[in-house]
Parts: structure tokens; sequence; C-alpha cells
């Protein structure tokens, strides 16, 4: 088992989490929403409307209303389908969720990006600009099926215009559509989390293994936390790879039990290496040196 | 040296002490934020609404503890999440629907659209200045026209047609009768023509100012060939009954777009993204207002245009409408406070 090397020096900005200062002083770390996910959720979105759009139809169109009071049904279904188009998103990120529905599904919420309230504002300014940004290559696109341009180059430019409002969230770290830039929002991860157990106390009442000083030299907390996860995540086949790597490493005898060796390795650890913080000895990971700083 | 050990002290790690002290805490605010996000803050009662900011302030505190004294990544990121949620249904939970609807109205509509006015009026002058070059146009050689105006637009009203026709389309009824469906048409497509040349502003402007200019073109153009046969002031009462609405909510769309491009372009002492975000924000107040507008335009112009036939009527039907928008949108009223909507 090699445990990853973190990257040395300034760190390059690449991750999705921003600092997001509260007005008690606590950086909250916010997790923006990749740009994957956003386009998932907008999908979604645009599944469910077109769905409900076709349901209610067809319902109507069944109903016999559509006979008996042909322009009754026209005046409903031309104003129901522009407020479903306009409306949808605006009336739900207006709403205390902050959320569509498929955002909502995603675990994901508008937010602005000082972190006050979204405003109605703020809100109709980021979904109006939808306009160029998806329906107008949308409609580029349906022109060219209809009439099977032959100009080229219009064809050229206008694609490219149009996927530069497409494609915005690709070209900035921040993820932002046109429509988040001009409305001062960006959308982050919200998702509700459980609180894992804690596996230190969980082997609390069982006989322990005892491990040497240097036995615990070996890593720093980059990676205990990896082997947080490995023990969380409960996999059988990485828990005997890791199991035999500290073996290996420390000298330690296999005892045929692995998830209870590396439980009780990372109680010890975490134990070694909180003591080690309190009194301002960090050490990130097994490269740094134990030595103080 | 790993043998196993009976009875040996527990290590004692501190996120493990940590849990025990304040998981009650923890998961009673987990339930409050889940109950508020699922349903809403009314789903609370008085005792819970009191203890949530107390909650909050120590599931912060929590995260605080936890990140310089655990290393147990579990429980950060536990609160790490349950702390950002409960912000932002403390700090960022909007007005409720009524009370933002009302602020709208009664303020924050007409104050986006006053400080709309340097666009307003630059739109004002290109329109006109379209609608000019379009009369002139059309005045020296009416074969411009039909370069102006497409055919679909024309529908039969070209300088081909007898005085008769041109009548016709003035004073004649809808075919079909149906008169709510074309209102709603209209203001369906006219919506979204405005929701379209407000976005394209983002883009400097300038295919705003093209669409505007366009649009002046065509009123210029179907002017000068109505009142080449002896039409023009029964053409002007056709269009003004809610031409006045429907063209004042196409140039507030179009200043909307301009404010937007502008505040990209040059954006003075602000940084460029703030400035956009300024601008963003309360040029999206008046497109909502200019969506409102539209409505009316559509209704006038589908049921009222058709069921009013006299030219004074018309004439006083549009002008009321345009006294009614200017006396709504730039007579001076007293400043209550700040806009909530636009803030």
């Amino acid at each position: 088992m090699r445990w990853r090397r973190k990257a040395r020096g300034p760190r390059a900005p690449k991750s999705l989490r921003r600092s997001f200062v509260t007005p008690e002083g606590v950086d909250l770390r916010l997790e923006l929403a990749s740009a994957g996910t956003r386009a998932s959720a907008f999908i979604l979105d645009m599944l469910i409307l077109l769905i409900s759009l076709i349901l209610t139809t067809v319902a109507i169109g069944l109903l016999g209303i559509a006979k008996a009071r042909g322009e009754l049904f026209m005046v409903l279904w031309l104003i129901g389908a522009f407020v479903l188009r306009n409306g949808w998103f605006i009336l739900f990120e207006m709403g205390g969720r902050g959320a569509t529905p498929g955002k909502r599904l995603l675990g994901l919420r508008v937010v602005a990006r000082d972190g006050g309230r979204l405003t109605g504002g703020a809100v109709i300014a980021r979904n109006a600009l939808r306009e160029i940004e998806v329906f107008l290559p949308l409609s580029f696109l349906a022109m060219q099926a209809a009439q099977d341009m032959a100009d080229g180059f219009l064809t050229i430019f206008a694609l490219a215009w149009t996927g530069i409002f497409l494609f915005f969230p690709l070209f900035n770290r921040d993820r932002l559509r046109v429509g988040d830039l001009l409305a001062g929002t960006w959308v982050v991860n919200n998702v509700r989390a459980k609180l894992g157990a804690d596996l230190v106390a969980a082997r609390a009442e069982q006989p322990r293994r005892i491990f040497t000083d240097a036995a615990l030299d070996l890593y720093g907390i980059y990676e205990l936390q990896t082997l947080e996860n490995v023990l969380r995540a409960g996999q059988e086949e990485a828990i005997v790879t890791v199991a035999a790597t500290i073996r290996r490493k420390a000298g330690l005898p296999d005892d045929g039990d692995d998830y209870a060796f590396l439980s009780d390795y990372y109680a010890a650890l975490c134990a070694r290496l909180e003591r080690g913080m309190l009194v301002g000895r960090r050490r990130e990971d097994k490269y740094t040196a134990t030595a103080r700083r | 040296m790993s043998a196993l050990v009976e009875g040996a002290a527990a290590p004692l790690v501190n996120a493990s002490r940590f849990r025990a002290a304040h998981e009650a805490e923890w998961d009673r605010l987990d339930q409050l934020v889940t109950r508020i996000e699922k349903r809403s803050v009314r789903a609370l009662s008085e005792d819970d609404i009191l203890a949530l900011p107390l909650l909050y302030r120590s599931a912060l505190s929590s995260l605080s503890v936890a990140r310089e004294t655990s290393l147990d990544r579990a429980l950060v990121t536990y609160l790490e999440q349950l702390c950002t949620r409960a912000y932002f249904q403390l700090y960022g939970v909007p007005d409720t629907a009524l009370r933002q609807l009302g602020g709208f109205l009664a303020r924050d509509w007409p104050s986006a659209v006053r400080s709309l006015w340097r666009e307003t009026l630059a739109c004002l002058i290109l329109t006109i200045a379209g609608a000019v070059a379009g009369w002139w146009l059309v005045a020296t050689d009416p074969s411009w026209y039909y370069s102006i105006i497409p055919d679909a637009m024309a529908s039969g009203r070209d300088p081909a047609a007898s005085v008769e026709t041109l009548r016709a389309t003035i004073y004649g009824k809808q075919e079909g009768g149906a008169l709510a469906t074309f209102a709603a048409y209209l203001f369906t497509h006219n919506s979204q023509v405005a929701i379209f040349a407000f976005a394209l502003g983002f883009a400097f402007t300038v295919p705003t100012v093209l669409l505007l200019v366009y649009n002046g073109l065509t009123l210029g153009a179907m002017l000068c060939l109505f009142a080449q046969k002896g039409l023009g002031l029964n053409f002007l009462g056709w269009l003004t009954i809610h031409g006045s609405t429907e063209m004042f909510a196409i140039i507030l769309a179009g200043a909307a777009g301009m404010k937007i491009g502008t505040a990209v372009a040059f954006p003075g002492r602000e940084a460029r993204t703030e400035a956009a975000v300024l601008a963003g924000r309360k040029a999206a107040v008046a497109m909502a207002g200019v969506v409102l507008m539209l409505m009316v335009a559509g209704l006038l112009e589908g049921i009222g245009r058709q069921t009013v036939q006299a030219d004074a009527m018309r004439y006083g039907i549009g002008l009321a409408a345009l006294a009614g928008w200017l006396a709504y949108y730039y007579l001076p009223r007293r400043r209550e406070g700040q806009d909530a909507l636009a803030a």
C-alpha cells in the first residue's frame, strides 16, 4: 500500500472548497457543486418539466375539455407553458429551499456569494440569463436542422458564440454560469449526512493490542484519516492490504484479525497524534519528521 | 509487540469525549433543520425556534473545537454540513412570497425602473431613430419595405395592398374570434422576446441595441406605409391602444439589458463582477415588471383592440395607460428605507 503524497508548496486551488466565514467568525468551507452535478440537475429539471407538460396536455385532451372549450384550453396551455418555462426555476429557487426539484434530488442549493439572503432579483437574473445560455444554442441547432443551411461560416460562428455561454462554467474555477456571475450567486453542495460511528469507542470494551512508539511513529494525520476512510468503507480487500502493509512496516506478526488490528492501530495512532497536536506538534503526513516545529 | 492485552486502559481520543458531550445537541439541531428543510419554519414550535440560534452557535463552536483538537474526520465533515445547512436556514432564507410581492409592487419595481432612466432614454432615442430611418427608407423607395418587414409579419400589409385591405386590417375583427388565445399568445411570445433581449444585454449590449433599432425600423416602415395611403392616424390609434404599453415594456427590457452590458463593459469604481451583480439584480427586478407590463399589453392588444373600434377610444385607452405607467414609475415618492428585493 502506497500513501499518496500530497503536493507541497503553495497549494493549487483545484478543489471546489471555498472559504466562507460566517458572522460568528467560523469558516464553513463550502463545497461548490461540480459542473457535472449541475448539468445533471438541469437535465433532471428539464425532464420533469417536459413530462409534466406532456402529461397535462394529454390529460386535458383526454378529459375532452379541449373539444368542448378549445379556446380556454389554448389559453391555459400557452400561459402554462410560459409559466413552466420561466417560472419553474425562479419560483422554486425563490422558495425557502433555494433549489429546484432537480437540484434537491442531487443535494444542491443556490446561495448568494456574499452569504446574504437570496433575493428575488438575483434569482430572476440568474434564470433569465438561461435564455442565452441554453435556449439560444438549442434554437440555433433547431434552425440548422430545419433549414439545412449551407452557410458554414455563420454556423460555426453561431455555435462558437453560443458555446462560450454554454460552457462558461467550465472556464472559471468557481463553476459559475453567466447567470450566476450576474446574479452574484453560486451553487453549493448541501447534502444531509449522518454522523459516522465513533471508531475508537466501538472497541473500548474489548481486549486491545498495544503498539510500540516506533510502530506508531510510522504515520501522520493524512495517513490516519485515510485509514479512517478504509475502516468506514469496510471493504475486505482494502482492509487486508492495509493491515498487511502496516504489519510489514512495523514488523508485527499476523494475528489473523485484520479489522480488529486496524481498529486498535487507528485508536492508538489517533490518541498519539492528538496528544502531539495539543502540545503544538502537528504531524501532517508520514513525510513530516516527528521533530518539533 | 501487538499481543492482545485484556483490560488495558482505552486510549483517550478527543473525538469520543467530545461526541459524548455534545451529540444530543447536534442531533436536535439536525432534526430542527431537517424539519425546516422538509416543510417550513412554521413546522417548529416556539421552544424550537428559540433554541435554534443557540443550537446553531454551539454547533459552530463545536466545529471550531473539533477542527483544532480532533482528528476524527467523520466528525468534522458531519459538523461542517450541519453548520452549513443551519447557516442557510438562519441567514439565507428569503422573505415569504407575500411580503416579497408586496415589496416588489410598492417599492422595488418602480425604483428599479427609475434607476434605469438613463438607459431608458437611450433606448427610446434608438427606437425613435430606427422609426425615422424606417419611415425615410420606405418613403424614398417603397421596395425597402419588403426587406425591412418579413412576409409573415406583413401578412398582406404591403405597398401593393389597396386602401380597403389596409383599412380592414385596422378595423377588422380577428378571424375565428379567439381573442383570449390571441392575447395569451401575444403575451407569451413578447415576454419571451423581452427576456431574450434582456439576456442578450450581457454581450456588451450590442445585440440589444440591434433588436431595438430593428423594432423601430419596422414601426417606421409600417407607419409610412399607412400614412401614404392616408390611414396614418387610424393606424397610430390601432397601435397606441396596446403599443404605448408594449413599446414602453420593450424599451425597458432593452434598457435593463443595456444596464448590464454597460456595467460589464464600464464597471467604474467597482470590480467588474461586483458591478455586474449590482446591475444584474436591479435590472432583473425591472424585467419582472416588464413581463407584467407585457401581460397588460397582451390583454389590450388581444381583447381591447378587437372590441374597441373607435379611434378616439383607442387613443384614450393607450394614452391613459402610458400616463399610468409614467406616474407609477417616475412620480416622486417617499423613501422607505432600503429596497429588500433588489438590495
